[in-house]
């Protein structure tokens, strides 16, 4: 076991010696390997936090047909630094009357409740926070704290705009989370476990659940789009329409927070949808170099997030009630039926050999993908019919 | 390490306290210069007319609604998809009829207009 193979492992046994050779107790020494990759992990995340605020600024530019920042260092690079020192060097303006504990636990509660999710992900085969064997379960619940930060913040913040555009959003992220619970059920049934490692392990050797399972990738890069509180969903946080929604009041650091945290946050769900759907970690030598595999799920993440980057500046923003509609009339019973039909199709061809298996699998969603269509397109050549129908002479 | 979940909540400690770090440093660094103008409401420009408060619209209960009701749908459909490999098939068509129950339900509420946004 050298260091290029596991190197967590390496490094936590040789800092347990050096810390019960200091005089520590085996707990002791144990709390403190875990604090330090802990922070290194955090560490990490918010570096890349500030990173993609670069990648975020040079991808619309790009998007939009121009440069984008390209002042600040080679190519821009170092532009949120100078983004970070405006913010942090803002006046923090506090609306009179707002409710002040509240206030300021918005916007720290919504960094948090991304930064938790980076417990969970699995970098590598041996790199990763911890295993837990609920981790799916514990993803949703660490994200349903940042629908929670944004009704604080909405409330708290005095501004009746603030109010009703937290209201909608939380309306529609929760309404959003039932197809995106749905669809992370989905490889819970192709790999029989909650657990993001095992999930990513049962994807070995090109078996990816995007093959097994396409319109589950899609329902669940939809849903993820939508819980992100992203373009085209972002109604709330129009920057040209209700002025930012839950965060009008928020200055300063605290608004960069909020920023910072919707960035990250996507990413996340790039990661995410790259553990689930697209493999993690795996790749050509990824098992026995660990440090190769971190490097193929950040690329599959980057991947991820600039699908997300291409929707948000290509479709123009969706009203609340097209939103919710779209949700509970198409996606829930679209996940609902991709869910049936997956159980059913494992469960009958899961002892019929690997071929037959992902086969079925396969021509099942395409099937069920294509009849979603054609019921769209009948109920759309309805209504159009309705109001294209020729007229009675004498209305009058 | 001996449990997963202290790890866990070693992570959620160390996760609040890291944003904290920008706040805090930003509040020692920032000028404060409030004035009354300045700290007033934002509500386009003009002075803010009643309430900052304003009455709950009733739609919004009736979504809070429907999402309770799915999401203990799917609360009750994670173990049955996390045993799906070691269960009969019996068992599979149980839990499809399960779902087919609540999908009845939200075409009663999609019949009704519960979830029309008016």
């Amino acid at each position: 076991m050298s260091f290029w193979t596991d190197p967590i492992k390496v490094v936590y046994d040789g800092l347990m010696l050096l810390l019960t050779g200091w005089g520590l107790s085996g707990a002791a020494a144990n709390v403190i390997s875990s604090l330090l990759g802990i922070l290194l992990l955090i560490t990490g995340a918010m570096v890349l936090d500030i990173m993609l605020v670069w990648v975020e600024r040079k991808v619309v530019a790009r998007f939009q047909g121009r440069l984008g920042p390209n002042r600040v260092g080679p190519y821009g690079l170092f532009q949120p630094f100078p983004d970070i020192i405006k913010l942090i060097i803002k006046e923090d303006i506090t609306p009179d009357g707002a409710d002040k504990v509240v206030y300021n636990m918005a916007p720290i509660i919504s960094l948090g409740s991304v930064i938790f999710l980076w417990a969970v992900v699995p970098l590598a085969s041996t790199i990763y926070g911890v295993d837990l064997n609920v981790a799916l379960l514990y993803l949703v619940a660490a994200g349903a704290l940042g629908t929670l930060s944004i009704i604080m913040a909405g409330w708290s913040s005095n501004n009746k705009y603030a109010l009703l555009g937290a209201f909608r959003q939380v309306a529609a992220m929760i309404s959003f989370e039932i197809p995106m619970v749905v669809a992370l059920l989905i490889p819970t049934i192709l790999a029989g476990s909650l657990s993001l490692k095992v999930i990513t392990e049962a994807q070995a050797g090109g078996r990816w659940f995007f093959w097994l399972s396409p319109l589950g990738a899609v329902l669940f890069l939809i849903s993820a789009i939508a819980e992100l509180g992203r373009s085209p969903f972002d109604l709330n946080e129009g920057e040209s329409e209700i002025v930012s929604g839950y965060h009008i009041e928020y200055t300063g650091m605290k608004f960069g927070l909020f920023y910072a945290g919707e960035l990250l946050h996507a990413f996340t769900f790039g990661g995410f949808l790259s553990v689930l759907f697209f493999g993690g970690w795996h790749g050509p030598w990824a098992s026995q170099y660990p440090l190769l595999g971190v490097f193929y799920f950040v690329a599959k993440a980057m991947f991820g997030y600039w699908l997300i980057m291409w929707v948000k500046y290509t479709v123009p923003r969706i009203r609340i009630d097209h939103m919710l509609a779209f949700n509970w009339k198409f996606l829930t019973p679209v996940a609902f039926a991709l869910l049936v039909v997956t159980a059913v199709v494992h469960s009958l061809l899961k002892n019929a050999g690997f071929w037959p298996y992902c086969f079925g699998l396969f021509f099942s969603n395409v099937l069920l993908g294509w009849i979603t269509l054609e019921i769209l397109r009948a109920s759309t050549r309805r209504q159009r019919l309705a109001v294209e129908a020729p007229q009675p002479a004498a209305q009058h | 390490m001996q449990s997963p979940w202290l790890y866990i909540g070693l992570f959620l400690l160390v996760g609040i306290i890291i944003p904290i770090i920008p706040i805090a440093f930003s509040a020692l660094v920032a000028p404060k210069k409030p004035n009354p103008i300045k700290q007033s409401t934002y509500e386009c420009g003009i002075e803010t007319v009643g309430d900052s408060w304003v009455q709950f619209k009733a739609q919004y209960y009736v979504f809070a609604l429907i999402f309770l009701i799915f999401d203990v749908e799917t609360v009750f459909l994670f173990p049955w998809a996390l045993a799906i490999n070691a269960l009969p098939f019996f068992a599979v068509a149980e839990g499809v009829l399960f779902i087919l129950i609540l999908i009845a339900g939200l075409s009663f509420a999609w019949r009704k207009g519960m979830i029309e946004w008016v």
